[in-house]
């Protein structure tokens, strides 16, 4: 098992406490005046999601997760999973309803995620910064009012409620922002 | 293209920094304490086990290498046992691997020796600089407190530093998140200070601590207390929560710090570090006479970032490490 020292403790560097799997998202040095410096360490249970705060001598040696993230295509779910596929290997793996967690509402078959594999198990699933989708309902709106001020709420082929202009209509692709799960604007085909 | 080339800090930083020094020197001629300029690039180097220097080429025949000074303080003791007198120098320091938003790897150390002070004349003479600096930048008078180590972490961290057993200490440093190898004890008193005293001192930023008689294995190059052998003669100064001096009644036994010097080189082989060639110099003028004085040290761009009320370092900076 691969190990870091302190030293290298960054923002997203993955480390192995107590058997779970932690990502860094914060790390601070500290040093009283004279003495033995060390590095207080936010971090986020990524299977719990939980944020915990640890202190670290300074250049202890601190086991390594074995955290990978790859670039996955979605394929289906099967109610219970959520199936992947890794292009390059062709191989397949299946993420459960928690590693997926609220991100299953911006899935979208072929669309490409970044699947975080702890131990060769996805245990989290980031959807594209951007995704198109298709709305399936809407109120109909104010044809010709393009110059926005109201918006109403839209339901998405994968099932994400969003926020659009009023002259959206249904049937439309518009483009997200997963991040904020903000409309950004209408895909012309 | 980043604005990395740029001055980081606003321009009036320069004017604020100007300003403080001329008030320091100013401080000091009024009591007349002779500023000086000593050497940057040494020969020998600091044995501090929790200190890093930077090496450069020898500047001597058979020696391997040359230091950056961590801090002027051996060639101040130099000077004394030569007779200047009082001397304060604003000098230039250089500590590797210290960079945090309270660290850079280069900053300016002001340092100045009081001769026949002990520590309680100099700890005054401290809360008079910081007050007379924070009335010039048009603050509000700042009370200080003193307390003594051992106080200040039974108020704040609940135990007595010298009637704890390591594993009591051990425990209670668990509880506050340490996780990682045993703690020495030593190691566990900075973690209690650094993680569990010094942000509560932050949230009451209008109060100065002078704090005193630190554990003697904390001691560096201050005497040990003779009436209480388990602690020295050994201050800090802390406003908001930021250690801004250091200071001791200094040593002045050349037995007594050759031996700490070996002691300092042979933790530092057990901790991986390299041993560190020791300074005779300083020991042949310990061994002269360092006349009784006290001595400590002021972190400049710490103090003028909390004059401004600042909170990073890299504020007040303008070329932090990152845009050296």
């Amino acid at each position: 098992m691969s190990v870091y020292s302190t030293s290298q403790f960054k923002n997203g560097l993955k480390i192995l406490i107590d058997g779970d799997p932690f990502n860094i998202v914060e790390n601070q040095e500290v040093k009283p005046g004279k003495g033995q410096a060390f590095n207080r360490v936010k971090m986020r249970n990524l299977k719990t999601g939980r944020v915990i705060e640890k202190t670290f001598k300074s250049n202890e040696k601190v086991d390594a997760a074995d955290v990978m993230d790859k670039d996955m295509q979605y394929l289906y779910t099967d109610g219970e999973f959520y199936h992947f596929m890794d292009p390059e290997s062709f191989e397949q793996f299946e993420a459960s309803a928690t590693a997926v967690g609220d991100n299953a509402k911006w899935l979208k078959e072929e669309d490409v995620c970044l699947v975080t594999l702890w131990n060769n198990v996805p245990l989290t699933v980031e959807p594209p910064n951007f995704v198109e989708l298709k709305i399936t309902e809407t109120d109909p709106g104010l044809r010709g009012d393009t110059s926005g001020g109201g918006s109403k709420p839209a339901t998405l082929e994968t099932g994400a409620v969003v926020n659009v202009p009023l002259f959206v209509p249904e049937g439309e692709v518009i483009k997200v922002d997963t991040r904020s799960g903000e409309y950004v604007g209408r895909v012309k085909k | 293209m980043t604005d990395n080339w740029k001055f980081q800090s606003p321009l009036a930083v320069l004017q604020q920094r100007a300003f403080l020094l001329s008030a320091i020197r100013r401080f000091f001629a009024e009591r007349s304490v002779m500023e000086v300029t000593t050497p940057i690039l040494s020969a020998r180097g600091n044995t501090d086990i929790n200190i890093d220097v930077f090496t450069t080429e020898a500047i001597k025949a058979g020696d391997e290498v040359a230091f950056l000074r961590t801090s002027p303080e051996f060639f101040h003791k130099r000077l004394l046992a030569s007779g200047s007198g009082d001397i304060f120098e604003i000098a230039p320091v250089f500590r590797r691997g210290e960079n945090t938003p309270l660290h850079n790897p280069e900053f300016t150390l002001l340092e100045w020796y009081r001769l026949d002070f002990n520590l309680q004349d100099l700890m005054i003479e401290v809360a008079e600089l910081i007050r007379t600096l924070i009335v010039a930048f048009g603050g509000a008078d700042l009370p200080i407190k003193y307390i003594s180590y051992q106080e200040l972490m039974q108020n704040f961290a609940g135990l007595d530093p010298f009637n704890t057993t390591t594993d009591e200490l051990s425990a209670l440093c668990d509880s506050h998140g340490y996780t990682g190898s045993p703690l020495t004890r030593t190691a566990a008193l900075d973690f209690l200070f650094a993680v569990v005293v010094e942000p509560q001192l932050r949230t009451a930023p209008t109060q100065g601590w002078m704090v005193h008689h630190f554990p003697v294995e904390m001691a560096a190059l201050a005497q040990a207390e003779p009436d209480q052998p388990d602690r020295c003669r050994r201050f800090e100064f802390l406003w908001q929560g930021i250690e801004l001096a250091n200071g001791y009644q200094e040593l002045t036994d050349a037995t007594e710090q050759q031996q700490r010097f070996a002691l300092d080189n042979s933790v530092r082989q057990q901790m991986g570090k390299p041993a560190i060639p020791v300074d005779h110099h300083l020991l042949a003028a310990l061994q002269v006479g360092l006349p009784p004085c006290s001595g400590v040290a002021i972190g400049v761009e710490r103090l003028l970032m909390c004059l401004l009320g600042k909170k990073q370092l890299a504020e007040v900076l303008g070329f932090p490490a990152a845009s050296s």
